[in-house]
């Protein structure tokens, strides 16, 4: 595993503000994430998980403390940049898939390769070859409302990779899922990791699927813990 | 362009509302453009009367003849470079439903004076030869199928033949056009010598004269000249602006093109601001979808692309179906049967129309655009699930 860290967190802190109140999230976490790791991130609902996610793909800001990720200081992006920061380095994948319900399967593999200067057969070639990795091909003009749970997560893994992005941020992928359709988007994200190198960080409240990843990291009240309390 | 799939999609998700909401569109623009019609129908006379043409009628009214002796006497006056009689003649051809102008006159006069009448010069020369001869604009030509050569009988409740009938004998000699789309293409004229030796009541009278001045800008003063040299007489003048005669003759049925465009314009309104509505409401539904877009590095200027092209798809399909259509019914015909004078959409209007449909564009999309925008990424996620 390499020891250079991809995600680095120093002191950051996440606060709301509802009204008079102001509600901490994150409080003065320092984390560190390697290249190639398979992180999973768990705790009860309201532990501050998803906004940990959100803070490391770029999608809010800390309200204090420092988030490096893919070598940018993301606090200090402008909200533009940090999209095209988002487009280049990172891939999401979706716990209730987000797929666009218009879109054939391919086209919403596609989306992210808009954002590129990829000509119309680059962009298939590359459609192709995410379909390919997560067994879809043949799948690949229907429809999300045409295609299983699991396919249709399939589809969110494809379009995470197809711009092959540094990071894997994935929120709950198998929360939506039964079992065997779990375990494959499992694999499929253990392979990923394996075979293709993707740093990975899934949230989960599944200890099954935490036990795929390399190490879990535990958040309680907004902060890291060893274990959860009982 | 790599963007359109993207921006056809959106359609694709509710697709009965989105054709009933451009249907909605293509209706709003077919009143529009219908309504430009129209009103061309009630005000074109007025907008194209020749600057350097005056009217005079008989100062009381216009049912009031004035003696055919004033011709020569206009024609004396300084800066009156033409002048030519006319008088309402009423008649109807076959049914009383069929109401059109018809007015004798002396032909060359009138060619002189009129010169936005096209007609061929061999229909001219006819018409000099043929006493009963009579023009026809082209679109009551093509109401009654008339052509040069064909007899027809018109039936007037005014003027009584020295016979004792009423049904008055033409032969139709040429089909004049107009210089412009807006020009009067509706009145027959014909001889009035012919008009004269028949008639058995009012001889020696005519309705109005139309006279042409030398110089546009002393139209005033000459239009005053003329009332002058008839004053104190049993018959005085009024003499006004051909524009100012229209204007007044416009003015008898112009409350109603008022009334039907405001009816019209009400209708028009309505439908963008319900079809506005369901534009935005299509938006805020897909608050997920924009959070996504955005999470997968769509810039927020690039979403307020996004919803900003959608809805001007949406408007340009509907607004240009409806102008198409509007242009396609008014080329068929003015919905009374051939009874108003000019029926076209103008091309002004047309562009017009692409203004508003990008004004409607603009007006329906920039606020769920602007909202789409300013979506924060994890809001709209959450939002969205």
């Amino acid at each position: 595993m390499a020891s250079d860290p991809i995600v680095r967190l120093v002191g950051v802190s996440k606060r709301y503000h509802r009204g008079a109140e102001t509600v901490r999230v994150l409080e003065d976490l320092d984390l560190e994430i390697d290249r190639g790791e398979f992180v999973a991130l768990m705790g009860p609902s309201g532990s501050g998980k998803s906004t940990l996610l959100n803070l490391i793909g770029g999608l809010d800001r800390p309200s204090k403390g420092a988030a490096v990720v893919a070598g940018r200081r993301l606090d200090r992006l402008s909200d533009r940049e940090l999209a095209r920061w988002r487009a280049r380095h990172i891939g999401f994948v979706f716990q209730m898939y987000n797929l666009l319900p218009a879109l054939s399967a391919e086209r919403n593999v596609e989306l992210p390769l808009l954002l590129t200067g990829l000509d119309r057969a680059q962009r298939r070639r590359r459609v192709r070859t995410a379909l390919a990795i997560v067994g879809l091909v043949h799948r690949r003009r229907h429809r999300p409302n045409e295609l299983s749970g699991g396919e249709q997560q399939r589809v969110g893994v494809a379009r995470a990779i197809v711009s092959d992005p540094d990071l894997l941020l994935c929120d709950e992928p198998t929360g939506d899922l039964d079992r065997k359709s779990g375990d494959e988007i499992l694999a499929l994200l253990e392979e990923l990791n394996r075979r293709f190198g993707k740093t990975i960080v899934m949230v989960t409240h599944d200890p099954h699927a935490s036990a795929r990843a390399h190490r879990t990291v535990y958040l309680y009240k907004g902060q890291i813990v060893d274990r959860i309390p009982a | 362009m790599k963007h359109l799939p993207l921006l056809f999609s959106s359609f694709r998700r509710h697709r009965a509302r989105t054709a009933l909401t451009a249907l909605s569109i293509c209706v709003a623009f077919l009143v529009y453009g219908y309504l430009a019609a129209i009103r061309v129908a009630f005000t074109a006379g007025v907008s194209l009367a020749g600057a350097d043409r005056l009217v005079v009628r008989h100062r009381v009214s216009l049912a009031q003849l004035l003696p055919i002796s004033y011709r020569d006497r206009i024609r004396r006056i300084p800066g009156v470079a033409d002048v030519a009689a006319e008088t309402w003649f009423g008649g109807t051809y076959q049914d009383p439903k069929n109401i059109f102008p018809q007015m004798p006159v002396d032909p060359e006069a009138l060619l002189r004076i009129y010169p936005e009448f096209l007609l061929p010069k061999e229909a001219r020369e006819r018409w000099l030869r043929t006493r009963i001869g009579a023009i026809v604009g082209r679109k009551t030509a093509q109401r009654f199928g008339w052509k040069p050569g064909d007899h027809i009988t018109l039936t007037t409740p005014i003027w009584r033949k020295k016979d004792g009938t009423r049904a008055w004998e033409f032969e139709i000699v040429g089909v004049f056009d107009g210089a412009t789309p807006g020009t009067d293409t509706t009145p027959m004229f014909f001889r009035y010598d012919y008009f004269e030796e028949t008639r058995d009541v009012a001889e020696g009278w005519v309705g109005w004269y139309v006279v042409k001045v030398a110089d546009p800008d002393r139209a005033a003063l000459i239009a005053a000249r003329i009332d002058e040299e008839f004053a104190n007489s049993s018959s005085e003048t009024k003499t006004e602006t051909e524009r100012a005669f229209l204007q007044s003759w416009a003015s008898q049925i112009g409350d109603i093109g008022k009334i039907v465009t405001l009816v019209l314009t009400a209708v028009f309104v309505t439908i963008l601001l319900v079809a506005g509505n369901t534009m935005a409401q299509s938006v805020r539904e897909r608050t997920g979808e924009w959070g996504v877009l955005k999470a997968i590095g769509f810039t927020d200027r690039q979403v307020l692309g996004l919803v900003l092209g959608e809805a001007l798809l949406l408007t340009l399909s509907g607004g240009l179906g409806g102008l198409a259509l509007a242009w396609w019914l008014v080329a068929r015909g003015d919905p009374t049967g051939g009874l108003l004078a000019v029926f076209y959409l103008p091309g002004r209007d047309l562009v017009q129309g692409v203004g508003w449909i990008l004004l409607l564009a603009a007006a329906s999309g920039l606020p769920p655009a602007w909202q789409a925008m300013r979506l924060r990424v994890a809001e709209a996620l959450r939002r969205g699930a």
